[in-house]
């Protein structure tokens, strides 16, 4: 609690224990009156200074002018009939109870989200000449400068590992409970919490450039970009509070005037304390700040799951989202090539794996890399000489005296070794001794072991159609594709087909509010990202590009995030409308209600202040989104 | 030029309007408030000062919103 928020809970108490002890003070007339006087004042003072200011500035139609007539005008009914005065005080109090209620609630949920978010690291170790440690204002560091994180320490800035090994923990960053060892010369983003080690780092990056300071500028300009739905009640509130105010006038005067011309008796009292039943029930407030609240809920609980969603809007297309579109590499699959099959002929497999790794051996094209981590022991004592490179063809080189030649299917029909076609799919690597055929190794891009479990939980999640878009070639992506089970693939486009194939995908919708979705790893694929209706790049720590295009950012390239992320939107969006219509229906029936003289004020009160307790709560809800 | 600067207000509708009246001051030529976190994020036109617009932005808050601070 604030100071404000203390002094107003005080206002809150002395008044409605005042009000109850004046029921049992045997006094009438103007006495009563002055005596009831003391605990609205206390309780309502700020609201009439603030309606009468409104009234001063032109800004007639808001709340606390509301709750002064409303009230003032109770206050005068019960001076008129000697009556109760506790319902102008009541439902002023009830109205700072609401006020008070709000305000803390909103507090504690900005300090959850903002806990959530408590990756801000307050300064960082810079090494004096003396070898004393300084903290310094992360801001202050330059590029290049080494900095030392202790146990326990956030690292503040992006860098280099220079000096030790440790164990990072990465949870707040990636949602990944799981720690990162890292060692002399890895990479280490900033925001990540040293675990054992100390770590010595070399920066990279300027503190307003480092990974952590991008995810929380994101994160906190979020709720700046205002989603339709926030939109709708910003301008409901607009024409709904001067609405039921002219209504409530209408209220007031026109029956009594009818009942007046048709010759009864005019019920003034009646319809004016009708009218003011109807101002009551009028505050927007509990829309007004539900809304907002369940996306600030929804976008902070996304992001404690390493999901960051740039806007509530896109929260909001997020959870429309009918159709997903995958980029194959690093999306589906590792996009890393690794040896999927050996198939030796007249020598065994490890012999074969040993003889074309050290073919492989000073070659740096992608294939030699995984060949070589597919036989890890490669540097061994065998000879390797004359090797040569075939461009087109593939490696010779002779080993142990044998001359060995790995490569495609050309170089084999050159020097006339004997080869068979392979049945799986992929690139493949024929190998002959001497001129006589042994085998082939078959490397091939390998699907992430979630990819499977994503797409079943996409369609659970409600996801109709699922493409996948690839520059690989056919049969390497109908394979899978078919694995996955994709509704549609498109093979071998180039990085400008896929924006083509994108917008022809958005141009054949089945319906308006469908939404599609682009997955991208961020590295080469940012118009098309740009181009979807959203754009998710994956594991884009580090990567500007991506960060910059993407609507959803994904902290790690974990595909079942995606799913997660719509899940979170789609509960996140459940929220926001049943707030939208529970709200908007209880102060509909509400009024109704008072109008016919059913509903009293205390009824009312709950219309105002009831409901917007309810759907505070409602939208705190957005918060718990680990279980999805 | 975008600033973003720290407020105060209590109530989301406070927010909204002021955001209402920070973009329809002149100087300004975009402003978002960010009720959540307490923040309004002001575009301003070319060749404007930020700190003048911004004395004459918090004025007219404060006529819409009596009870709202923006820290320039």
């Amino acid at each position: 609690m604030n100071r404000k928020q203390k002094r107003n809970l005080i206002r809150i108490i002395v008044s409605a224990v005042l009000m109850i002890a004046l029921k049992y003070v045997p006094v009438s007339g103007g006495a009563r009156f002055l005596l009831y006087l003391v605990p609205y004042i206390i309780i309502g003072y700020d609201i009439l200074i603030k309606a009468f200011k409104g009234i001063k500035n032109r800004q007639a139609f808001d709340e606390s002018l509301l709750m002064a007539i409303a009230t003032l005008g109770a206050i005068a009914l019960a001076v008129y009939e000697d009556g109760d005065y506790t319902e102008a005080i009541a439902v002023m109090l009830f109205y700072q109870v609401g006020e008070w209620f709000q305000s803390y609630a909103v507090g504690r949920s900005r300090r959850n989200i903002s806990e959530l978010m408590d990756i801000r690291p307050d300064y960082a170790n810079v090494e004096k000449e003396d070898g004393q440690l300084e903290q310094v204002d992360p801001d202050e560091v330059e590029i290049g400068t080494v900095i030392v994180v202790q146990p326990g320490e956030k690292v503040p800035i992006d860098g280099i590992v220079t000096e030790g090994y440790t164990s990072l923990n990465t949870s707040a960053l990636t949602g990944e409970s799981l720690p990162r060892e890292v060692k002399p010369g890895d990479e280490v983003i900033s925001g990540c919490i040293n675990i054992n080690g100390i770590l010595k780092l070399k920066t990279t990056k300027e503190f307003g450039e480092s990974t952590v300071s991008k995810i929380l500028d994101l994160v906190e300009n979020a709720s700046s970009r205002k989603s339709k739905s926030e939109d709708f009640i910003s301008k409901f509130a607009r024409i709904y509070t001067p609405a039921v105010v002219v209504s409530a006038i209408a209220l007031a005067v026109v029956p009594p005037l009818i009942q007046m011309f048709a010759g009864a008796g005019p019920a003034w009292g009646t319809w004016i304390y009708r009218a003011l039943t109807f101002l009551v029930i009028s505050c927007p407030c509990a829309l007004v700040i539900s809304i907002p609240l369940s996306f600030f809920a929804g976008i902070g609980g996304a992001s404690k799951e390493g999901v960051l969603v740039k806007g509530s809007n896109y929260l909001e297309t997020l959870s429309q989202t009918k159709t997903v579109v995958f980029d194959k590499t690093g999306t589906l699959t590792k996009g890393v090539f690794q040896v999927t099959a050996v198939h030796p002929e007249k020598i065994d497999e490890n012999s074969l794996l040993h003889l074309t790794a050290h073919v492989e051996r000073y070659s740096t094209h992608p294939i030699a890399n995984s060949l070589r981590a597919a036989y890890p022991n490669e540097a061994d004592d065998c000879s390797v000489e004359s090797v040569e490179e075939i461009a087109g063809h593939g490696i010779r080189a002779t080993v142990n005296g044998d001359v060995v030649c790995a490569g495609n299917s050309k170089m084999m029909d050159s020097i006339g070794a004997q080869w068979h076609p392979c049945d799986h799919v992929g690139t493949i690597i024929h190998v002959a001794i001497n001129g006589e055929y042994v085998g082939h190794i078959v490397i091939s891009d390998v699907e992430k072991p979630n990819s499977k479990e994503a797409i079943t939980q996409l369609r659970k999640a409600g996801v109709t159609n699922i493409v996948m878009l690839t520059g690989d070639a056919k049969n390497v992506a109908d394979k899978v594709a078919e694995s996955l089970g994709l509704d549609t693939v498109y093979s071998e486009l180039l990085p400008a087909d896929k924006v083509t194939k994108v917008e022809e995908l958005i141009a054949n919708k089945k319906s308006e509010k469908e939404r599609l979705a682009f997955v991208g790893d961020g590295i080469n694929d940012a118009p098309v990202l740009s181009r979807a209706d959203i754009g998710i790049a994956m594991g884009a720590i580090g990567s500007d590009a991506a960060i910059e295009a993407a609507d959803v950012v994904l902290m790690d390239d974990d595909p079942l995030k995606i799913s997660k992320a719509i899940k979170i939107s789609r509960k996140c969006l459940g929220i926001v409308h049943q707030n939208i219509w529970f709200a908007i229906g209880v102060k509909l029936i509400c009024l109704v209600l008072g109008a016919v003289g059913i509903a009293n004020m205390w009824l009312a009160i709950f219309a105002d202040v009831g409901v917007m307790i309810i759907a505070i709560l409602n939208a705190i809800r957005a918060l718990f989104v680990k279980n999805l | 030029m975008k600033k973003s600067y720290k407020i105060d207000v209590d109530c989301a509708n406070c927010a909204n309007k002021m955001e209402d009246a920070a973009k329809k001051t002149s100087g300004v030529k975009d402003a978002t408030v960010n009720f959540m976190a307490l923040k309004m994020n002001v575009e301003f036109e070319d060749g404007q000062d930020p700190k003048t617009v911004m004395q004459e932005v918090r004025k007219n808050c404060k006529k819409v919103e009596d009870d709202c601070e923006i820290f320039i």
